[in-house]
């Protein structure tokens, strides 16, 4: 089983989340990630879908991708050179003895302090999936109280992009 | 021209060349009923909404048009999805408009309010929940254009009431802006040149022939492809009556019911040729034992059916016809008795049979009279179950398209009101429903439409007062516990008939189906055949679950 890391170029229509995520329960396929935001176009959101499957999950995931007409356009980027980011937030109990510790943790994973409470820390560190992780696995000891991740974005590195002017979508057809 | 949206949808239809919608009317709706009382469409009024999507359905196969239905918010849209689902299954273009609470009481539960475009989304092509009346010509232009291309489907918009009541500048699009939506239609030229360097080198070729012929209209070409190469075809029962079915190299349907001859030249080809089908569970048995021994080629316009459930050697995504001419140009003529002579060895060795004579009428009787009849000539609508299977192999179809039956969905009650859409596609044809009498009796209220729209259907039911697969699979599977299959009671379907104004018959026995079903068939107006039939019938042969389509039994 491989991941697989796909941006799918999608119309900003209501309901196209619903048709990509009905697509993906009904024919058993497991999304891992999904993020969801418009892109440089209004018109147009682009979705970062993390899916794990062999070759042939992979293949008719895709192809059935391609026949939700909301889908302009599909670019697996796993085998390509790119960059990816997740953001987290995560709430630590954390009592006034332990609190430089913690701000240590977060000082060498490069994260934030975003909200201090009496017996509890907010930290935002964003990062690939394993700096995530071991970020969370850290923190762990001094009890989450609370987790929230964005799910993984992704872009190409370099010159490409997998944005619609590349391949000429936008034509018209009889 | 500024007109209200609804007035602009009728437009559009009148636009799209719609000659008649099927329909049923409500308070939702009741803007676009109110601008089709100007309208010179023809409105069929069914008896229940699962009967328009039928009708729309059949209209659809029997015309190659995109079938139009019209239907209410909440039940009424609720209603049709048995025939939106059956229609996507079968790759049928259909438009269907439903009415939606107006757009302040969307989402509040309202009265018949129901989320009928998230409901439909897993069986409709597309679905359209219109907000903007202004972008109503644009989503029609779509909808025909998504329904009818590509591999057709079904396209719903759903219309709330005050979106239809809002007046609009109306202009109907000329071109359709999708850049999410382009199928191929020309095949890939080297995949093209690969498929024919692999037909050249085969020894024991097979064409294996789906419903995607009959939707391209591809019948000629499959035809000069079998006598170019020589090669047996099969079909699928989506297939059936894309190639003739007296033809020598016909080996009739293959799969679950498929004849033996079919069914062995599947199971010993070096090459399986599929064109327009998508290696369906009925159709290949256990799946690990499907054409074991073959090449792959597969031709579809969805490229999500081509290594689905097979793997493929040569996959190309276009329209089977045009792959077909491309492909033609490539062939040179082969002559190879030798393949061909082990195939109608197996055809000789292995005909269908309906078993011992038992001194009752046996419904395979009737359909073999009725092929004989009509000389394999008529438009023949099925409902679902053993009857189906029994015209799919004893009605030599010579027609391309003469088939309308609900294959992927195995939707009973499809038959009556889809005989009713083909008839009226088709006013000049001769249209015959066979139909079990438990079918039958699931929409059989649409006798009243078939009555009030004056249509000659010839309906044959092969009345057996049982649900007879069910109790073919209970002997086979449960040995022979048979549960809620028996019918203990039916209404005479001959005062039936009268209630309605229909003349019929009640046939028992052989002599009165030689008699009477000439005349019947050839009566004027709507005519019901009821005819008792034994109830001990199987179909065969029937290949066993997760057995290899070369081990049918006959039970």
């Amino acid at each position: 089983m491989m991941r697989h890391t796909l941006a799918v170029l999608v119309e900003n229509n209501p309901g196209v989340l619903a048709r990509v995520a009905g697509l993906f329960s009904r024919r058993g396929f497991n999304i891992d990630s999904l993020a969801v935001g418009r892109t440089e176009n209004p018109a147009v959101s682009r979705m970062t879908i993390v899916v794990e499957g062999d070759a042939r999950v992979l293949e008719q995931v895709t192809k059935q991708l391609h026949k939700l007409v909301d889908v302009i356009k599909i670019s697996d980027v796993t085998a390509e050179e790119y960059v990816d980011r997740e953001l987290v937030l995560i709430k630590v109990s954390v009592d006034p003895a332990h609190r430089g510790e913690v701000m240590q943790i977060a000082d060498i994973f490069r994260a934030r302090i975003v909200d201090l409470g009496r017996r509890t820390l907010t930290l935002e560190c964003t990062g690939n999936d394993g700096k995530i992780n071991a970020f969370e696995e850290s923190l762990r000891p001094y009890g989450i109280k609370e987790l929230v991740r964005t799910g993984k974005i992704a872009m190409l590195r370099g010159a490409r992009f997998t944005g619609l002017q590349d391949n000429g979508t936008k034509e018209e057809v009889q | 021209m500024e007109i209200t949206a609804a007035e602009a949808l009728v437009k559009c239809l009148e636009k799209e060349q719609v000659e008649v919608v099927f329909g049923y009317p409500g308070g939702a709706i009741l803007p676009v009923y109110d601008a089709l009382y100007h309208s010179s469409i023809r409105h069929v009024l069914v008896r229940h909404e699962q009967g328009a999507a039928h009708a729309a359905d059949g209209y659809a196969r029997a015309t190659g048009r995109v079938g139009v239905c019209l239907a209410t918010s909440g039940p009424g849209a609720t209603n049709l999805i048995t025939g939106i689902a059956n229609a996507y299954m079968d790759s049928v273009p259909l438009v269907l408009i439903t009415g939606q609470v107006p757009t302040s009481q969307v989402g509040t539960d309202a009265f018949q309010e129901v989320d009928i475009t998230g409901i439909t989304m897993p069986i409709t092509k597309h679905n359209y929940l219109v907000k903007d009346a202004s972008q109503l010509p644009r989503i029609v232009k779509n909808a025909f254009h998504i329904a009818s291309t590509g591999r057709p489907g079904p396209v719903l918009i759903d219309l709330p009431k005050d979106v239809a009541q809002t007046v609009i500048k109306f202009q109907y699009p000329e071109t359709v802006q999708l850049r999410g939506y382009k199928p191929t239609y020309r095949g890939h030229r080297n995949q093209i040149a690969e498929a024919a360097r692999l037909i050249a080198r085969a020894e024991r070729p097979v064409i294996y022939a789906g419903g995607g012929i009959l939707n391209s209209n591809a019948s000629e070409e499959l035809l000069a492809l079998a006598e170019t190469i020589n090669a047996p075809v099969t079909n699928t029962f989506m297939g059936l009556s894309s190639f003739p079915g007296d033809h020598p190299l016909f080996l009739g349907m293959l799969g679950l019911h498929g004849t033996r001859a079919a069914n062995l030249a599947v199971t010993n080809c070096d090459l399986l040729i599929a064109l327009g089908a998508r290696f369906d569970d009925r159709v290949t048995g256990n799946i690990a034992q499907f054409a074991p021994q073959a090449g792959v080629i597969h031709v579809d316009i969805d490229p999500a059916e081509i290594g689905k459930n097979v793997p493929v050697h040569v996959p190309i995504v276009g329209d089977v016809k045009l792959v077909l001419q491309d492909l033609l140009a490539r062939l040179e003529k082969r002559i190879d008795n030798r393949w061909l002579e082990q195939v109608e060895a197996w055809k000789r060795q292995y005909p269908l049979s309906c078993g011992p004579d038992n001194g009752k009428l046996k419904p395979q009787y009737v359909v073999q009279k009725l092929h004989e009849i009509t000389g394999g000539e008529a438009m023949v609508a099925t409902d679902v179950g053993q009857h189906q299977m029994w015209v799919a192999q004893y009605y030599r179809f010579k027609r391309p398209g003469s088939l309308i039956s609900s294959g992927g969905l195995g939707a009973m009650g499809f038959g009556l009101p889809a005989a009713m859409g083909a008839q009226i596609g088709q006013p000049d044809r001769l249209v015959v429903l066979v139909v079990g009498d438990g079918g039958f009796q699931m929409t059989m209220q649409e006798l009243a439409t078939i009555v009030e729209q004056e249509l000659p259907i010839k309906i044959i039911i092969l009345n057996n007062f049982v649900l007879g697969m069910v109790r073919q699979l209970q002997q086979v599977y449960c040995e022979g516990r048979y549960m809620a299959v028996e019918f203990k009671f039916h209404p005479d379907f001959e005062t039936l008939a009268r209630a309605y104004g229909i003349r019929s018959y009640t046939l028992r026995t052989k002599e009165e189906v030689d008699k009477y079903l000439p005349e019947a068939l050839s009566a004027p107006g709507t005519v019901l055949v009821n005819c008792l039939v034994s109830a001990e019938e199987n179909v065969n042969p029937m290949v066993p679950a997760g057995k290899s389509i070369s081990e049918a039994i006959d039970c």
